[in-house]
Parts: C-alpha cells; sequence; structure tokens
C-alpha cells in the first residue's frame, strides 16, 4: 500500500489513523528530561513519539531597551537542525524554523510570563535577558508543541549565574539557586484540521496532508496569549471554537505530564 | 607554579569517563551519541544521497561532507551566536580530512554523505568528540570504511604531558599545550593533528604515544557501542 495524503485524508474521515491512534490523541512516550546541558542556564530535552528537540536558557545582563528602560527581555530562537530532518538544510533558519520560534516567543511574551521587571537590577542601566535556543534533533512531526513544552521545561528549571557584587561580571560556571521570575506557564498546542476532521500531534506524514493548522498558546488557567493559523485552506467559526477547546484540553495534559517529569 | 597533580585529580594518561551509543537520531542513516567527560557529540549522517548544490559533485567518488555545531547555550561562558562561524567552518574541514583515511565512497559517484555534529554541552576536546561520534554514525550508516577513527586530545600542562585535556587545563595559567589527535586504528596513522600553544618536540613525541593509548581506549568504546547496537544477544536465548 502506498501512504500519502490522500490515504491519510480517507482515514481521517474513519476517524483513523496509520499508527491506530485516537485523533487527539498525543503519540507516546512522552519524555521530559531536565538539566541536560551544563553550559545552559536552563536546559531541557523533550521527545514525543520519535520527535526530539532540545531547548537551552541563556542568562546575559544588558542595557535594557529604550522604550522599557525598567525591563529585562526575552528571545527565543529555533535552529531546525539538518541532522533532525532530511529535508533541512544547513545555513540561516529558514521560515519554518522562523515561524515556529516566533509562535513560541509569542506565548511567552505576551501572556507576561516572565515578569521583565524584576529581571531588570538598575533602570536605564543594567537588566537579564532570557534567549531561549530550540534545536531538533529529530523531526518525525509536531516539532511546534515539542519545542514549546522543552522551551517551559527549560524555563521551569533554570537558575541565574553568579555575578560578582564588585565587578559585575557573571560567572556563567556558577549557578545560584534563584530560578526565573515565572508566574504563567504557557504552551502551544497546534490542532490540524485534515479532510474536515481535528487531529492533533501529527507524524511527519500526517503533517503533509492537512489544510490548516491553528497553534494556541495558552497558560494553566486556560487564557489564550497566542495563535497562528497556517495552512493553505481557511477555518470556519465553529472549527476555530472546536480547536481552541481541543488545543486547551491537550495543553492542559502536557501540562501535567511536565508536573510529573519535574517531580521525578 | 608547577603542575605536579591534575586539576581534576586524573592520572596523566587518564582519560574523563566516557559514553558511547550508535543509533540515537531515528530519521539519520546512522548516528551516535559521544560523552567524554562533560563534552556531548551527537552526530547524525545522511547519504549517500544526491548532492547539492550540483557543481560540488565529483563523478568518480563520493563526497563527505562534515557540519560541525555548536548548540547555542552549549559554551561554557556567554550564548554562542548562531550560524557557522569561522572556527566551527574549520573544524568542519579538518573533520572531513581526518575522516577520508577511512571512508571509500568509490562507489557512490556524484553523492555525498552528509555528517552533522550538534553539541548541547562543551568543555574542552569537542573536535575530538564530534570525529569520535562520526565515525560510530558513519560505521552504523553502513559506509564503507578501511579502518576507524578515534579521536582525542593530548597536550601538556606545565611541563607535564597529560591526555585529555578539559577546559581547566587548557586555561591553566601556565605553559600550555593541547594536541587534538585522531588515529586510524590499524596502522596507527595520524590523520588529525592541530596544535596550539608550546611545547618541545621531546614533549610532541612523547604526547604522540600517549595518543596512541588513548585513542584505543576510545576506539573499544567507539567498537562496544556499535556492538550493542548490531550483536545477537544470546545469553537471553
Amino acid at each position: 500500500m502506498i501512504v500519502n495524503k490522500e490515504t491519510i485524508a480517507e482515514l481521517a474521515k474513519e476517524n483513523k489513523r496509520l499508527d491506530s491512534r485516537a485523533l487527539t490523541e498525543f503519540r507516546q512516550p512522552i519524555l521530559i528530561e531536565t538539566n541536560i546541558s551544563w553550559t545552559a542556564e536552563g536546559s531541557a530535552r523533550v521527545q514525543i513519539g520519535e520527535t526530539v528537540v532540545m531547548a537551552g536558557v541563556k542568562l546575559s545582563i544588558e542595557k535594557p531597551y529604550n522604550d522599557t528602560p525598567d525591563e529585562g527581555g526575552i528571545m527565543v530562537n529555533a535552529e531546525l537542525s539538518p541532522i533532525s530532518n532530511p529535508e533541512f538544510e544547513t545555513g540561516p533558519p529558514g521560515i519554518k524554523a522562523v515561524e515556529l520560534a516566533r509562535v513560541i516567543d509569542r506565548g511567552i511574551r505576551e501572556a507576561k510570563a516572565i515578569d521583565l521587571k524584576k529581571l531588570c537590577s538598575v533602570p536605564g542601566e543594567k537588566a537579564w535577558f532570557v534567549i531561549v535556543d530550540i534545536v531538533s534533533l529529530n523531526d518525525d512531526g509536531n516539532l511546534l508543541d515539542t519545542a514549546g513544552l522543552a522551551v517551559l521545561a527549560a524555563l521551569k528549571t533554570a537558575k541565574f549565574p553568579v555575578v560578582d557584587p564588585e565587578t559585575g561580571a557573571i560567572d556563567y560556571k556558577q549557578k545560584t539557586d534563584k530560578s526565573l521570575p515565572l508566574t504563567k506557564e504557557p504552551l502551544p498546542i497546534t490542532v490540524y484540521k485534515v479532510n474536515g476532521i481535528l487531529m492533533v500531534d501529527p507524524s511527519l506524514e500526517e503533517e503533509k496532508a492537512y489544510e490548516a493548522r491553528l497553534t494556541v498558546g495558552s497558560d494553566a488557567k486556560g487564557t489564550i496569549s497566542a495563535m497562528q493559523k497556517g495552512g493553505d485552506g481557511a477555518l470556519t467559526i465553529e472549527e476555530i471554537g472546536r480547536m481552541v477547546d481541543l488545543a486547551l484540553e491537550k495543553a492542559s495534559f502536557l501540562r501535567k505530564e511536565l508536573t510529573k517529569a519535574l517531580k521525578a | 607554579m608547577t603542575y605536579t597533580k591534575r586539576v581534576d585529580g586524573r592520572k596523566i594518561e587518564e582519560l574523563r569517563p566516557m559514553e558511547a551509543k550508535a543509533g540515537v537520531v531515528k530519521n539519520a542513516n546512522g548516528s551516535a551519541s559521544f560523552k567524554i567527560g562533560k563534552t556531548w557529540a551527537i552526530a547524525g549522517v545522511y547519504g549517500p544521497r544526491e548532492v547539492v548544490p550540483r557543481f560540488m559533485a565529483n563523478p568518480k567518488h563520493g563526497i563527505l561532507r562534515c557540519h560541525y555545531t555548536m548548540m547555542p547555550f552549549s559554551g561554557s561562558g556567554e550564548r554562542i551566536k548562531p550560524g557557522r562561524s569561522r572556527r566551527a567552518q574549520e573544524i568542519s574541514m579538518v573533520m572531513e580530512q581526518s575522516l577520508a583515511p577511512v571512508v571509500d565512497l568509490s562507489a557512490f559517484p556524484n553523492s555525498v554523505v552528509d555528517i552533522f555534529v550538534e553539541l548541547p554541552q562543551t568543555d574542552a576536546g569537542t573536535r575530538c568528540a564530534a570525529i569520535s561520534a562520526a565515525c560510530i554514525a558513519l560505521a552504523d550508516a553502513g559506509i564503507p570504511m578501511k579502518d576507524m577513527v578515534s579521536s582525542v586530545a593530548v597536550g601538556q600542562v606545565d611541563g607535564m604531558v597529560v591526555a585529555d585535556l578539559n577546559y581547566n587545563e587548557e586555561s591553566y595559567p601556565a605553559i600550555v599545550s593541547d594536541i587534538p589527535v585522531a588515529m586510524l586504528h590499524n596502522t596507527k596513522e595520524i590523520s588529525l593533528l592541530q596544535m596550539d600553544g608550546e611545547i618541545s618536540k621531546q614533549d610532541l613525541l612523547k604526547a604522540l604515544e600517549m595518543a596512541k593509548i588513548a585513542t584505543e581506549k576510545v576506539y573499544q568504546l567507539q567498537v562496544k557501542a556499535l556492538k550493542e547496537k548490531y550483536a545477537v544477544n544470546n545469553e537471553d536465548n
């Protein structure tokens, strides 16, 4: 049997998937490991099915931006490494990597998940800037949700490095026990529409068959902080309603997985 | 200042604890993880496949291409800006040259074997770890090879010839030399040799002799990693 877009679309119509999962079911295993990199202030490796992503947090002290002199900053960057998918090329991030990073970035930034004012030590002079880098290691579909979970795990476990009180220099080799001022825990979930049917956590093949997708970033209370519609197809308002419901439900599911992993 | 004892208490020829595993990247044709101390390299091999860009293709034999990348959070100081630095380009090149003597791509004209190496964390010795990981990954991918390449750094810290310097030794405040070496297992030929710092010829030869023993330890681990993936476990039957 040749598996192609049509096969996946036909199966979806019958509420079926290639790997016999339910349409709203995430793949197993879901593995979350933190502190995988001693050089990062916080780091995580997340695996969903066979998709593997690493995320690392680096902190630095910079001059605040002129329009927000009493705030630090956050930036999320993604490298879709050619090690993870034969179709990915070397070179600067392509549009897929840029979109992925920006959607995750917005989810955190717009939720005000990090209290940026608490990152500022001397207004107009000195503040902590948080940079989260995502690196894909194996792409078997749904890199965005996997990366979103890795970023949250890395942020939650990050510790500030020691700062010399006299010179102000950062000693990256020593960490304090102080965590980031994280006020919320935003997670992105992407819902895909395939042949008019909604599904989550697509495999690489399924990802090629979708008409439209909607990523919803939400916190533990279900407040939405970022959205991104993708794909050439269109969505009805009714569909968007159902997609948001599904995204919130799955975000809560992944958040529980994260809590479990961090306790272990 | 005299260096009488290594900063982490190791014996002069002792390597940091190592771990190796073959088959860690599902999508790749071959892959490996190689850890030495707090340096970690993950290698993935794709190919033989069509060369892009086409002008790089060689009609007589396949080409080998290495891509060395430190993850932005993998340096022991500030974040490393992503993108191919001059350093990464040079390391990628010497990696290709260190593996070239053992890889036989004569059966694959006009094609390329790409090796991507990602380092999630580092503490010196990254190019050596990258080469050792890459060699396991090439074997895992079934690329025709005449021999294995095993790599580790040797050097001299304040007059003491040692194997596998870590960052604290590389930056020890005295005369230090760091010599990354890759060695072919059967012939004991050297396919990677770089050096920075200062060293006498006598100490250099002593260090290279030490590299023979050091790379042999790496080789044993590389073979073990491959056997663990491919060997049939008879004890279970």
